[in-house]
């Protein structure tokens, strides 16, 4: 176990080197390093004063150790339209973009995890198909557009949700959170099942293929041959075996659909990560940028490293191989 | 009164392709501690047989007829919960492959203490006594320790013997076993065949053994039903039936068998292979493959009583000719 | 329908064709998406007016609802947007972006990825764990945020549009071909081909790629929406492209600000068009792929 955590983080080590050096060379090699990371309000002289500061007369190699250096020390460059540091910023906004992705999360387990098993036990039921046509049109709807009529339906013409922003929000260990007031909670409602769409349609697939395969398994059928009740038999049996293709694509989902929040947020003015690196993007502020693609990247890897744990936890046959 | 009496089974498919009449009136019964041993090749309807006891056919198949009579009292068309307070309670089943039967991601207590709880009002603690004590009687050392791991720390053999505890749990009054030894290594597979009579005998278990192994019936089962093609092609106590076979398909499959054979001479074997229920020809169903059939043979034979206590469906039955 | 069954004999694309049609929706699919690549084609033809001829757009129409007329006596039947322009004549010209964009970048993907997954297979050893490390990088990165991180770098346009979403997409088509082709190769006839000392460039392209071809197809379609879908996205976060060539993502973009005031009709319907395109790709996808997939066969 403990040699598998070892090379498993140093593959993440691996991994995330190789980020920072597409990302080094995205910003420093392709376009103009000066007008990437220099204000382009500066003059000549401070010009040249970045520069050498910066260390843009090095040799690229040199250049990205150095960079490299500066990224271990938490430090990934000063905002131009902030004037602060940038991964302050994106920490600033972290907990925005969590507890909305959390939240997409949330509801897709809450509304997949029953239509799915309901469509894996009746696979031909009239009720399952029209399910399993919803989880179609789920994968194809473009996210942004929902989005839209998400607003105009329950913000504009029913007026019953909010539509932009965070609203009310209550401190919890030193950091402000939406879903502890009934404000905030209205307010994240849309944007959570916006992201949480195609997540739906991924988990009611994802269970409902469980359910069919595992309902067909020679331990399903001797769990009822020993006379258990048939609520024993799916929420024991047959639940614990799909739990683990279900939790396992859901939490490598988790990252994707971080990153994915980028849309949401845009759509609904959410103040997260997502709508800070489009402003950014847009007002071209590089070492924002670069910084939340090295968060995003380092999200990744901490996260898939955790579903492997929770993997090796859900399934014992996993958990014992790897002891022995 | 016997313990399981089956009269005129009929178990239907309902697929696409058409009907498929996998059991298609069956009849036979069993008497108190009892085994009988229902033989036959795969696809002859031994096993959805067992199925249909204990009531656990899935669509598109479905009992369409015919009764089967637990202590007297008719299971088919039982309401689905008094069915299960009698599955895994008075009537068992152990499946034939170990390796697939035990839940794997729940541990063994669990699978034994959800069993017992199913059909008594007793503590968890005395469950799992129970479930201890149940290991034990199928020679399973250190119980309790095994109670604590999952299926797949377990061998083939000893997950079989997990299975078989698990069915003895409420000392049933039945027990359908469904070729519970075909998966396993002969020695293992001689240990469990001694075990399960040995239990069987001391608790008064009616046993229904389904296998295609005549000589696994030869040691075991007190009376035989031979099936070919969703029916019993023959019946009768179990010697006399393998001394001196009435049906050519018995007669045939006895021939197949290498231990009864003389040495040096060929093995017999049955021509052809089994037909596709789908498309079953009036008539006998074996006649394709058998070499007494004639115009005869395209009627449907009934199972005739031939001698006292046997019974075969054949109108060129081996009667009194070549033993 | 199988080839036992039937009284003559097929050929392999007959029974395709008939597999094909067997389902009502993926005929219903075929027949939409033929019919959105005929308006897209003929836009210029059909469509009531140029979007962007500025000359006959007339501000004072702007953002007329459904059905009204606008001051030249022309129905603007699905509104116009802000600058007076007939959002029925966007939706059409508008469609010719996002296929284009959708289609030529799918394309391109699919060369770059059978290319790369061929060689991979071929050559295997060094070559195919570089190349399918790659791959799995690529595949394990959301495909919005590598998209993002390019246009980030690179900046707006269609062609940036098209090389960001075939860097997101080759892996696909890389990992299909790539396990075709494997399997392929183990086959007598590449055997033989080697055996006649055909060069390595016919045997991969000649041979080995024409029996990948089923599920490059298959992937294909399915990326083509992706594809269309992806650039709507980009688009609509005001990184894909520019404001002159409007795509559907763009139209829909347009609207976002004049949503909230009611005016849905120029977010809705281009929303309606994209939605209708990608479903119906989706449509003939699943059924190529359930038609195509020998393993799904009995």
């Amino acid at each position: 176990m403990a040699l598998y955590l070892i090379r498993r983080l140093m593959q993440s080590g691996f991994v995330l080197i190789a980020m920072s050096l597409l990302v080094f060379l995205g910003v420093y090699a392709v376009g103009d390093p000066v007008e990437i990371l220099i204000s382009p309000d500066a003059d000549q002289e401070e010009r040249e004063r970045a520069v050498r500061a910066l260390g843009l007369d090095l040799p690229l190699w040199h250049q990205y150790l150095v960079f490299l250096g500066r990224a271990l020390q938490g430090d990934l460059g000063r905002s131009f339209v902030f004037n602060e540091p940038a991964i302050q910023l994106i920490l600033q906004r972290m907990p925005a973009t969590l507890e909305l992705a959390f939240g997409a999360m949330f509801i897709s387990v809450l509304i997949g995890l029953p239509l799915g098993l309901y469509a894996g036990l009746r696979p031909d039921g009239r009720l399952s198909k029209t399910i399993m046509a919803g989880s179609i049109l789920g994968f194809s709807l473009p996210s942004f557009w929902v989005g839209l009529m998400l607003i105009m339906l329950f913000a504009v013409q029913l007026g019953w949700l909010p539509s932009t922003g965070r609203g009310e929000t209550a401190m919890l260990f030193g950091i402000r959170w939406s879903f502890l007031t009934g404000d905030g909670l209205a307010h994240i409602l849309l944007p959570a099942i916006n992201l949480s769409l195609f997540k739906i349609s991924l988990v009611i697939r994802l269970t409902r293929a469980g359910v069919r395969e595992t309902m067909l398994m020679d331990y399903v059928k001797f769990a009822r041959a020993k006379g258990l009740t048939p609520f024993r038999v799916t929420f024991v049996h047959v639940f614990k075996n799909i739990m683990i293709p279900v939790v396992t694509v859901l939490g490598l989902e988790l990252g994707g659909t971080i990153a994915f929040s980028v849309v949401t947020e845009s759509v609904f003015a959410w103040p997260g990560m997502g709508k800070l690196i489009i402003d950014s993007i847009n007002v071209l502020d590089r070492p924002v940028i670069v910084a939340y693609l090295m968060m995003i990247v380092l999200m990744f890897i901490v996260i898939n490293l955790l579903v492997d744990l929770v993997y090796t936890l859900l399934d014992p046959r996993v958990r014992l191989e790897g002891k022995a | 009164m016997n313990t399981l009496e089956v009269k005129n089974l009929c178990t239907h498919f309902f697929t696409r392709a058409g009907v498929v009449k996998a059991v298609d009136g069956v009849s036979f019964s069993i008497g108190r501690g009892k085994v009988l041993g229902l033989v036959g090749e795969s696809g002859s309807g031994k096993s959805v047989t067992g199925f249909s006891i204990l009531g656990l056919v899935d669509p598109p198949g479905r009992v369409v007829s015919g009764e089967i009579l637990y202590k007297g009292k008719n299971l088919v068309g039982l309401p689905e919960e008094e069915l299960r307070r009698l599955r895994g309670n008075r009537i068992a089943m152990i499946f034939q492959d170990p390796m697939m039967t035990l839940n794997p991601v729940l541990r063994v207590d669990t699978q034994m203490i959800e069993t017992v709880l199913a059909h008594e009002k007793v503590s968890r603690e005395e469950a799992r006594q129970r479930s201890r004590d149940a290991l034990g009687m199928v020679g399973i050392p250190s119980p309790d320790e095994r109670l604590k791991s999952y299926p797949h720390q377990f061998s083939g053999g000893m997950r079989q013997r997990v299975a078989i505890a698990i069915a003895l749990l409420h000392r049933p009054d039945l027990i359908v076993a469904d070729e519970p030894t075909t998966a396993l290594d002969v020695t293992i597979q001689g240990q469990i065949l001694a075990e399960v009579q040995k239990l069987a005998q001391n608790l008064g278990t009616s046993l229904v053994w389904i296998t295609h192994d005549l000589s696994v019936v030869a040691g075991l089962a007190d009376e035989i039903a031979v099936m070919y093609a969703g029916r019993v092609v023959e019946q009768g106590e179990v010697n006399a039936v393998l001394d001196a076979p009435y049906h050519p398909y018995t007669h045939g499959l006895i021939g197949s068998v290498p231990s009864r054979n003389k040495r040096g001479e060929p093995l017999r074997q049955i021509p052809g292979m089994t037909p596709s229920l789908l498309s079953l020809a009036p008539g006998c169903a074996f006649k394709t493959r058998c070499n007494r059939a004639d115009a005869a043979c395209d009627v449907m034979p009934n199972l005739d009583e031939l001698s006292p206590g046997r019974f075969a469906r054949c109108v060129h039955p081996h009667v009194g000719a070549e033993a | 329908m199988s080839a036992t069954t039937a009284p003559r004999v097929e050929t392999p694309f007959q029974r395709f064709v008939s597999e094909f049609f067997a389902s009502k929706l993926a005929v219903v699919g075929l027949v939409v998406i033929s019919a959105i690549i005929l308006v897209a084609v003929l836009a210029p033809w059909i469509a009531p007016q140029d979007p962007y001829d500025l000359a006959v757009l007339d501000i004072m129409d702007g953002r007329l609802e459904p059905g009204s007329q606008g001051g030249s006596g022309i129905t603007y039947w699905l509104g116009t947007d802000d600058q007076g322009r007939d959002m029925l004549s966007g939706i059409m010209y508008g469609l010719r972006i996002s296929l284009l964009v959708g289609v030529g970048s799918a394309v391109l993907a699919a060369a770059v990825g059978a290319t790369l997954g061929l060689l991979a297979a071929y050559v295997g050893g060094k070559t195919d764990t570089v190349i399918m490390r790659l791959v799995d990088l690529q595949l394990s990165f959301p495909a919005i945020l590598a998209a993002l991180m390019i246009l980030a770098f690179l900046g707006k346009g269609i062609m940036n549009v098209v090389f960001a979403i075939v860097v997101v997409e080759w892996a696909y088509y890389a990992r299909t071909v790539r396990g075709n082709a494997l399997v392929e190769r183990q086959r007598e006839y590449i055997e033989a081909a080697r055996c006649l000392a055909l060069p390595p460039r016919r045997i991969l392209f000649g041979h080995l790629l024409p029996n990948c071809l089923p599920p490059l197809i298959v992937v294909a379609t399915m990326q083509i929406a992706r594809a269309i879908a992806l650039e709507a996205t980009l688009s609509f976060l005001g990184l894909g492209v520019p404001i002159t060539e409007p795509s559907l993502g763009l139209l829909i973009s347009n609207g976002y600000e004049y949503m909230l005031s009611g005016k849905y009709w120029i977010s809705f319907y281009p929303g309606i068009a994209l939605l209708v395109t990608i479903v119906a790709i989706n449509l003939v996808g699943d059924q190529l792929r359930d038609v195509l997939n020998p393993r799904l066969k009995k």
